[in-house]
């Protein structure tokens, strides 16, 4: 019997291959998931968007439950998350702290005015080096940041009311307990 | 609104797709030697472009691969070596950022796959062969070759016969 | 009215194609002339109306039709007409329908060509092609259809991506999916074969021009979009290992184990169910190839648009061909008789030993491929595996197939003396290892290079053998006419194949390592009446200016090559922009050569007319695609062995009396 099963192997091998390919119908190849999840935020001290006179720095959002989320007004995509991080914003669930990314300082302060800003404070990131110790490789980008200064889960791409409301809010509401 | 989040992520994700033709060029990179420029490129060859569809950051012009380059540059200035800008990359971007695998228990798979199959076919191709010679064959040794060879006179010159 | 004429066709040509991968199989099962003989005509059919869908394409892209909405997507009034042609397979719905296109044409070709197959095998293998065909045409029809309208309709088109507007590139995916389709040949054969319970030398005859040509054909469709890499990218590089590339090299690679098994099966009777399985799995290869460009689950710079639903389709299409047809191997390969025995030491050992080697080439190239899917979909994380790990890889098993190249045309069949081989082997083995130290040494370059000291033993080693080989085969050696008639009468159409094939490796093996190993690369910014030295060579950089081509801008620099005081060669890079696809893109100025190329593209402008530009010298590149072309013509002359011309029509009278026909019940 093992004679013949012998000529099943490159069926048999084929249905694993199969199953793979089909997994692979689901995935992203491009997503890259952020190593920095579950360690402590990559520390930063930049200027703030609305005063080049003030900085801010990690020490400032730790201590709470926030989000950082990484934008600019290149991005169009940030364009349409907008609306979400205003909703998101008025529940005052978490603290929303931005990180404007290779913008241009005049352009990003006109956007939140015509717009409207989530943001409590948001830090100017010109040259975008703290956008890649974060491992920031495109806005949007959500990073969410517990009590102790850990992050805790990177959303790529825009936020919608679908991720906000099955992966963001559960995940803020357990960090605040 | 379901469909539009899958949507906007294409969009995002096409938005940080490279033009693939540009060129990019080094030339603000200066290096006191030639050899240190070669390395600085073949470093950069191993790095893979984060944006792009499959490209290094030796070629790639996108933004991001921009940035990623002027960093690695500097760090090569300051003297560090090939394994900490390694460090440094992966533990933001993680093992996506190189194109050579790192070798550690989780990439055996990879980096000793091709020599396990090796093993594997070899090991099938003798067995064949041997399984095979167990039949016995009908057919004459060697030595009777070499007297038959004899016996028919003509020395054996190749011929369409040995052709495949 | 057109476009919908050419829907109306494909609909017609996928009816026409039920009708043949039904009836005839069927009817070649119960032995029912009449649908047997219904598998040429509807061959034919099938060929014309997917024929015509596909000039009904063409017509609309040459008439501008935007209201089609491809053409709409690639197409452009500004185009120029041949591009406005090769536009039609420069997307994924075109293209699919030029891969249908060629199928049918292929399904024609073994429906003329085979007239002598007994008519039973011809319908099965029509069948099978046809079979083929339906996945094909309803994957058009339902998911892909090309001929789809869009209103409003716009009054000019999206342009065809500038990067494909390229003599090169028009002409790279018609020879790859001629080489793609044309393993579908040899597939079909392997399957009317194991239905029929008949596999012997005659099938192997059959199958073996038929796949020759089909590797020719992708010998080709690879090398042509190797070298338009090289001179479109502006990078100098010509292989990336990128996976849509690997997706064309493993049927590549698999093709040729095929073709040598073939030749044992033929010559020998021996490895049949071996030589089965690898028709098999080359062409699957092939289908494995269209899935990981047209789904998405891969990152490539060369996929089309990915969509997961169409990944599907083809997915289940692929279960379907893929998983049938092992399937059916598995269910009557044990039946199949062994063949004729060999020695240990024999060309069928050492043969057998190529075909090893390169099917685990193919395997861990696939794993290289497919590793970071298999990571993340397992939860083992995100990894790359690109240029470094797989060029590793081949250059370690790369030698051990040369040293096999090398030994195999000079072993006897069946049974060869060891003590006469390594006779044999003995001078071949101390000119190339004395050559491979005389290229290592800091004589021709600096330092010693153990790589290029290696690249030439094993291309002498190549050639040495080849020439041993060859003298054997002289027995009068007087003067020129003798060697002439000796040559012509003791060697035969695949004999010069393998030589040309062979001696064509030895050429790619040694440009690859002289243009990855010596070449030269200067990034620079320069000002106009600048020079440059690289390699030898003075650069003289003479500005740039605008230029306006039929649908693009370009920034024309001029740069003044000399080598000393002798002007070599004036080039003209350019950086153009495209009126439609604003992508910048470069066109690099190259100074061809046999022993080098000089290579330069044009970067940024800096200001105060500066330019940024890379200078490249590289030695021996062209040896790369010269090697390529070489290969395809070995091909060429193994396929058109006068033995496949004239012997069929013997053997077709002694196959239908004994073999094949009685194989009509299962």
């Amino acid at each position: 019997m093992t004679r013949y099963l012998r000529y099943l192997v490159p069926l048999g091998i084929f249905a694993v291959l199969a199953v793979f390919l089909f997994r692979g119908l689901s995935l992203d190849p491009k997503l890259v998931p952020s190593p920095l999840v579950g360690k402590p935020m990559p520390g930063f001290s930049l200027t703030r968007l609305d005063d080049p006179g003030s900085t801010i720095s990690d020490t400032d959002i730790k201590g709470k439950v926030a989000v950082l989320n990484i934008w600019a007004t290149w991005c169009t995509s940030c364009r349409a998350e907008h609306e979400t991080l205003l909703q998101l914003a008025e529940t005052g669930q978490v603290a929303i702290y931005g990180l404007n990314y290779k913008d241009n300082r005049a352009a990003a302060q006109r956007w939140l005015q015509q717009l409207g800003n989530p943001y409590i404070v948001n830090a100017f990131d010109e040259d975008g080096r703290v956008g890649i110790n974060w491992g920031v490789y495109g806005a949007p980008e959500t990073f969410v940041i517990d009590r102790q200064g850990i992050i805790r889960d990177k959303i790529i791409g825009p936020l919608t009311p679908e991720n906000v409301q099955q992966r963001l809010l559960p995940l803020i509401a357990e960090l605040k307990s | 609104m379901k469909r539009l989040f899958p949507a906007l992520l294409i969009v995002w994700l096409l938005l940080g797709a490279a033009p693939l033709s540009a060129t990019s060029t080094l030339e603000s990179f200066k290096f006191a030697t030639e050899a240190e420029e070669q390395h600085f490129k073949d470093l950069l060859a191993e790095l893979r472009c984060l944006v792009c569809q499959n490209q290094s950051l030796a070629d790639s012009d996108a933004d991001l691969a921009h940035d990623l380059r002027a960093e690695v540059y500097e760090m090569v200035q300051q003297g560090q070596s090939d394994a900490q800008i390694i460090d440094f990359l992966v533990e933001r971007y993680g093992d996506f950022v190189l194109y050579k695998p790192p070798l550690k228990p989780a990439t055996w798979l990879i980096w000793f796959g091709p020599f396990v199959l090796l093993a594997i076919a070899a090991f099938l191709l003798l067995r064949a062969l041997r399984r095979q010679r167990q039949v016995p064959a009908a057919d004459i040794s060697g030595e009777d070759r070499k007297r038959l060879d004899k016996l028919l006179g003509t020395p054996r010159v190749a011929g369409k016969d040995d052709d495949a | 009215m057109i476009p919908e004429l050419g829907n109306f066709s494909l609909i017609l040509g996928l009816t026409l194609g039920l009708v043949l991968a039904v009836f005839p199989m069927i009817g070649s099962l119960n032995n029912t002339p009449a649908w047997v003989a219904l598998a040429r005509p509807t061959a034919w059919g099938q060929f014309f109306f997917v024929a015509l869908s596909f000039a009904c394409l063409v017509n609309a892209f040459l008439v501008d039709d935007f209201s089609v909405l491809y053409v709409s997507q690639n197409g452009n009034t500004q185009l120029p007409t041949i591009y406005k042609v090769s536009a039609v397979w420069g997307a994924h719905e075109g293209s699919l329908l030029l891969w249908a296109l060629i199928l049918s044409g292929w399904t024609v070709a073994v429906s003329l060509f085979a007239r002598d197959l007994p008519a039973v095998v011809l319908a099965r293998v029509l069948s099978v092609m046809g079979m083929i065909s339906i996945g094909f045409l309803s994957f058009l029809l339902f998911t892909s259809n090309p001929f789809d309208r869009r209103f409003p309709v716009p009054l000019e088109g999206g342009d065809l991506n500038p990067l494909l507007q390229d003599f090169g590139l028009a002409v790279h995916p018609p020879m790859l999916y001629m080489g793609y389709v044309g393993l579908s040949v040899a597939f079909s054969f392997a399957i009317a074969a194991l239905i029929g319970g008949k596999l012997d030398a005659a099938w192997a005859r059959w199958s073996r021009p038929w796949t020759t040509v089909a590797w020719v054909f992708l010998t080709i469709g690879i090398s042509l979009g190797s070298w338009w890499a090289y001179y479109e990218l502006g990078w100098g590089g010509w292989w990336f290992w990128d996976p849509v590339e690997n997706a064309s090299f493993m049927p590549w690679l698999a093709g040729t184990a095929l073709i040598h098994s073939l030749a044992v099966t033929e010559k020998r009777g021996a490895f049949k169910r071996w030589t089965v399985l690898l028709s098999l799995l080359a062409f699957s290869l092939s289908l494995l190839g269209t899935f990981l460009v047209r789904s998405g689950v891969l990152t490539s710079v060369h996929s089309f648009a990915a969509d997961p639903a169409r990944g599907l389709f083809i997915l289940v299409f692929l279960c379907l061909v893929i998983g049938g047809s092992l399937a059916l191997y598995a269910w009557r390969a044990p039946d199949v008789s062994s063949g004729g025995r060999f020695d240990f030491v024999s060309r069928e050992t050492l043969l057998l030993g190529n075909n090893l080697l390169l099917v685990v080439i193919t395997a861990f190239i696939l794993l290289g491929t497919l590793a970071p899917l298999v990571y993340d979909a397992l939860g083992w994380g995100k990894i790359s595996v690109g240029f470094p790990w797989f060029t590793t890889m081949l250059i370690i098993f790369a030698p051990f197939m040369i040293l096999l190249m090398g030994i195999g045309p000079l072993a006897r069949w069946k049974h060869q003396d060891s003590d006469e081989l390594l006779r044999k082997l003995r001078l071949p083995f101390l000119v190339s290892v004395g050559a491979g130290l005389v290229a290592a040494m800091p004589v021709l370059h600096e330092g010693w290079s153990l790589w290029i000291g290696e690249a030439v033993m094993l291309s002498v080693w190549l050639l040495a053998t080849l020439f041993i080989g060859l003298r054997q085969r002289l027995q009068h050696r007087q003067g020129p006419t003798g060697i002439w008639r000796d040559l012509r009468l003791r060697g035969s159409g695949s004999y010069y194949g393998m030589l040309v094939a062979h001696f064509g490796i030895a050429v790619f093996v040694v440009g690859v390592t002289a243009a990855n190993l010596f070449d030269v690369e200067k990034d620079a910014r320069m000002s106009p009446g600048q020079i440059i030295e690289v390699a030898g060579y003075s650069f003289r950089f003479d500005g740039v200016e605008a230029h306006q081509g039929p649908n693009y801008r370009a920034d024309l620099g001029t740069v003044s090559v000399f080598k000393g005081e002798r002007e070599v060669a004036v080039l003209k890079p350019e950086k153009r922009t495209y009126l439609v696809q604003t992508k910048p893109m470069t066109e690099s100025g190259i100074d061809a050569g046999f022993t080098r190329d000089i290579y330069i593209s044009l970067g940024e402008a800096l200001g105060g007319g500066d330019w940024s530009l890379r200078l490249y010298y590289k030695p021996l590149v062209r040896w790369i695609w010269l090697g390529g072309i070489l290969i395809a013509i070995g091909g060429l002359l193994a396929a058109t062995d006068k033995r496949y011309r004239m012997a069929i029509r013997h053997r077709a009278s002694v196959l239908v009396k004994g073999g094949l026909a009685a194989g009509g019940r299962p």
